[in-house]
């Protein structure tokens, strides 16, 4: 199954070229260029990931990603910068970016990365289903 | 180091070092278009070699965009230009509206930012000054920074130069709602001093949404 991808940004330029490939890659992409309207979307569900700008008006990258993983700790969220800083790159792993890339981002190399974000997600989801099981075996008295 | 540098000194170079990189972001972003254009070329050619045929319209597309970037660098890179010959002379005179024009284009990108609208409205007459060009352009857009954050999100900041009797004065006024902020102070220790240096003063209406900056005549400001 194709990994489904919200790609998120503020030049509509760059997103429909970014997203044209990816589709070309056979990536399931869904694009917004605005940081609400991609919580709004994250919300209903379905990402393996989310590559995101990192200076957007309205929300910067690193206000959504505290918020996108307030509401969702095991969404995977790829931020992208023009100037990937030691200091940035720290800040968003703290508050739990998968990764950091620099614009111009290499193609080959992102996808690569969804993949990776598509197959952590669905660890964490295994993980999540194992422990609802333990929890309703350990609660009922057979 | 600062201090030797002077309260101006400093200003006028954390302006430049802002703008600076403001423009070296805008110029990333570009090339991050013009990155996948070239990204979207190689595609086309891989599936032209795995026997796909070629769309012209694709094609013409891909171009038309790389035009797009390329016009919109160049515009990008005269404007950091002119900004940068702005230092040439400490003293000289220059054609207001299109000084003004040169700061509004360099804080359209913070304007974007903030989701501020910014509307450089047409003079009714050139105005020539005698002034100093990076310090007045330091004072634009110390006055713009402010109105665009009494604008807040969503706001409209306009902007207008004036011929007086005395020199000129340049006029922001703003519409929308800051929210909750508080109106910082304005001018700054700064601020003032910059205006000091440009023979100009300052008046502010934050109830009427309105900054002016007035510059007199026959002194660096002045109109000629």
């Amino acid at each position: 199954m194709a990994e489904k991808v919200l790609l998120v940004d503020d030049e509509k330029d760059f997103l429909e070229l970014m997203a044209e490939r990816m589709r070309a890659r056979d990536l399931d992409v869904t694009t917004t260029d605005s940081a609400t309207e991609a919580l709004k979307m994250a919300e209903k569900g379905g990402f393996d990931a989310i590559v995101m700008d990192l200076m957007m008006p309205e929300m910067d990258g690193l206000e959504a990603l505290k918020l996108l993983k307030e509401k969702n700790p095991d969404l995977q969220i790829i931020l992208l910068t023009g100037y990937a800083t030691v200091e940035k790159g720290i800040q968003a792993m703290k508050l739990g970016a998968m990764d950091f890339m620099e614009k111009p981002a290499d193609l080959k190399l992102l996808a690569e990365k969804i993949k990776k974000a598509k197959a952590r997600k669905m660890i964490l989801v295994e993980k999540h289903n194992e422990e609802r099981i333990k929890k309703i075996l350990t609660s009922k008295s057979w | 180091m600062a201090d030797k540098l002077g309260p101006l000194g400093w200003m006028g170079l954390q302006f430049f070092g802002r703008m600076s990189a403001s423009i070296s972001h805008e110029i990333k972003n570009v090339l991050a278009i013009i990155n996948e254009n070239a990204g979207l070329l190689e595609d086309f050619a891989l599936m032209a070699e795995k026997g796909m045929p070629l769309d012209p319209e694709r094609l013409e597309r891909v171009a038309r965009g790389l035009m797009k970037q390329v016009q919109r660098a160049d515009v990008i890179v005269r404007n950091m230009n002119r900004f940068a010959h702005s230092v040439d002379d400490f003293e000289k005179s220059v054609d207001l509206q299109e000084l003004l024009a040169v700061v509004v284009r360099l804080a359209q990108r913070f304007a974007d930012m903030r989701r501020v609208n910014l509307d450089l409205r047409p003079a009714a007459a050139p105005v020539a000054l005698a002034t100093r060009p990076f310090l007045l352009e330091n004072l634009l857009w110390c006055c713009l920074d402010f109105a665009m954050d009494r604008a807040g999100s969503g706001g409209t900041v306009a902007i207008r130069m004036e011929k007086t009797d005395d020199g000129a004065q340049v006029v922001f006024e703003w519409m929308g709602a800051p929210g909750d902020a508080e109106a910082r102070p304005f001018p700054s220790q700064e601020e003032r001093l910059l205006a000091e240096a440009l023979a100009a003063r300052t008046e502010l209406d934050v109830e009427g949404g309105r900054l002016r900056l007035i510059l007199s005549k026959g002194n660096p400001g002045g109109a000629a």
